[in-house]
């Protein structure tokens, strides 16, 4: 096995058992080895798998067949230098944003006052500094799923799982948080693997982009985005790969 | 969840919060001007009217039938009412009687909070102990509290907490001769089962992807269950202690039927009706429900204060 590979998915299967006693398959085959400081998007059709995929790889299922490492070990259970911002919102309903992204690091055993310094930085960080007080649900989809990756941000994992998180945001956010993250990824040397619906959203990010098809999950296709960062959506280049991959998912 | 620091500006959040306290008003009622203190009147003679009706017709017929063994005369029970410590056909003061009832069930339902709110969450919780105890627990659910009673004479007769503990004279035998246990064990079954319930169905309640992104977030078992499960169950709890309570204020006047007690708001209800004190009657009832609504109402506000989340979530 390489030794810079972060991230090793090797035969992947993961059927899931329903109530009424048939099987699912959501992942076939999935092989997948991501490097250090990859930012690998992944798109696909709703329900081919992408955050069973995630979640495997988070600790949080386990697999049918096949193995995944992180860092050479196999996973069997959740890390925390393997972080994840989950597709629904998963902010604690009872505690204020504050205490909310101070979380992993209290599970961490850091002081109290020293856990809040820092979470108020990546409160700052997202944009919601004047709402450290509110709770959840006085929050919009948008700004609660902004708190969530503020969270695991705060929690500074080597790599992070990204469900989907810009879903519920207006466009202008989403393109300020797509910048803001690629900072953050420079500047950290984090590995990201990020799930979108937006090819556009892909393209901009990912080194490499995963395509999936459904029924069972497969990996179809995988693209190297070489364009330089960063990325101009006016790069008739851009509008060609965007093309093209939205082909592949209309198959 | 204690002190915490000031770090941010604060300041139009403060405005937020208090906003959302009143969040479940009419929108007309966050407006200050005198209209709303005319509605707040309004709405108070509006809710005074149906008991204002009902007291009347009661004056009437109280009036018309001359009988107060069917019916005593309002003046009757509110002098009852209004002198609650004066002594009863040498059976005790209203007030006395109120207390010891309310002792009995604060324990009865102290016991069964302290076995039944750690059964649920492991049930809840652990799907093996869920199915090794659910068959049995379900065989008695449908049995009425009162139902026990025989089986219960015949298992305590009138053993006191005074016999359990050895306790033969003085101040505190008084007290623990007046705590039977088949009267606690009745209070007991009722408020068993609504605090195992809730408790069973809070802890299957809590939202996956909480526990979840705890985990992933570095939580133990113990964080999980300290930091997320046992907060994110709680209102649920809370929620069937007071359906616990009340169910087990409504068994104590067949607690206090039981032979052996000799004080109590149901003791003294069923003594009343044997002398024929049919205001003593009624004015024991009115006790019984003003209590219990004053208990609910207090579980009512704790709600309200610390689990205002869980209504304004979702
Ligand atoms: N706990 C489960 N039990 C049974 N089937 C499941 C379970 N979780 C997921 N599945 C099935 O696995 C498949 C993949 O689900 P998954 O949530 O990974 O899809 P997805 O690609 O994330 O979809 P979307 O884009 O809509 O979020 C689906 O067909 C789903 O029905
Ligand atoms: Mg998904």
């Amino acid at each position: 096995m390489l030794q810079e590979a972060v991230i090793n998915i090797e035969n992947l299967c993961k059927t899931y058992a329903t109530k009424q006693g048939a099987f699912v398959p959501a992942l076939k085959d999935i092989n997948l080895s991501v490097d250090l400081n990859d930012f690998i998007c992944i798109v696909g059709p709703s329900g081919c798998g992408k955050s069973t995929m995630l979640r495997i790889i988070a600790g949080l299922e386990q697999t049918s067949e096949g193995r995944v490492f992180y860092m050479g070990e196999e996973v069997k259970k959740t890390n925390r230098e393997v972080g994840m911002v989950f597709q629904d919102y998963s902010l604690l309903p009872w505690q204020n944003v504050l205490d909310n992204i101070a979380l992993g690091l209290v599970f961490a055993g850091m002081s109290r006052n020293e856990s809040l310094q820092l979470a108020h930085k990546y409160l700052k960080l997202v944009g919601l500094e004047a709402f450290a007080r509110a709770y959840p649900y006085e929050l919009s989809g948008g700004m609660q799923q902004r708190a969530a990756i503020a969270r695991a941000l705060a929690n500074d994992p080597r790599v992070l799982l990204m469900d989907e998180p810009f879903g519920a945001l207006d466009a202008h956010t989403r393109i300020l948080l797509q910048e803001e993250l690629l900072r953050i990824w420079e500047q950290d040397r984090k590995t990201i693997m990020f799930v979108t619906h937006s090819v556009d959203e892909a393209i901009y990010l990912a080194d490499r982009i995963i395509v999936m098809s459904a029924h069972p999950g497969q990996i179809k296709e995988v693209i190297d985005v070489t364009m330089p960062r960063p990325r101009d959506r006016a790069n008739p280049l851009y509008g060609q790969m965007n093309a093209r991959i939205l082909g592949m998912l209309d198959r | 969840m204690g002190e915490t620091p000031y770090l941010d500006g604060g300041e139009p959040l403060d405005v937020k919060r208090s906003g959302t306290q009143f969040g479940f008003m009419e929108p007309n009622q966050i407006n200050f001007n005198g209209s709303r203190v005319k509605r707040f009147g309004a709405q108070l003679i509006w809710s005074l009217v149906i008991p204002a009706v009902f007291i009347t017709v009661w004056y009437l017929i109280a009036n018309h039938l001359q009988n107060p063994v069917v019916l005593p005369h309002v003046r009757d029970l509110v002098q009852l009412l209004i002198h609650p410590a004066d002594n009863l056909i040498s059976m005790g003061s209203l007030l006395n009687n109120i207390f010891v009832s309310l002792v009995r069930v604060l324990i009865g339902f102290i016991l069964a909070v302290l076995i039944a709110v750690p059964a649920g969450i492991a049930m809840g919780y652990y799907d093996s102990v869920y199915r090794l105890f659910n068959g049995f627990l379900g065989m008695f659910r449908p049995i009425p509290p009162l139902a026990w009673v025989p089986l219960v004479l015949a298992w305590f007769g009138i053993t006191s907490m005074a016999t359990l503990l050895g306790v033969k004279q003085g101040q505190w035998y008084i007290y623990l001769n007046n705590l039977k246990l088949s009267m606690v064990f009745i209070i007991f079954i009722g408020a068993f089962y609504p605090v195992l319930t809730s408790s069973l169905y809070g802890v299957r309640n809590v939202r996956k992807v909480l526990l979840d992104s705890a985990r992933v977030l570095g939580a133990n078992e113990k964080d999980i269950f300290r930091l997320i499960l046992l907060p994110a169950v709680s209102p649920s709890i809370v929620n069937g202690m007071r359906i616990g309570l009340g169910v087990a204020w409504m068994c104590l006047v067949s607690a206090e039927m039981l032979p052996g007690s000799l004080s109590g708001v149901g003791y003294l209800i069923t003594h009343a009706y044997t002398v024929a004190r049919t205001d003593i009657v009624i004015a024991g009832m009115v006790s019984i429900g003003v209590v219990g609504a004053v208990l609910d109402f207090l579980f009512r506000i704790l709600e309200d204060k610390k689990f205002a989340w869980q209504r304004l979530s979702r």
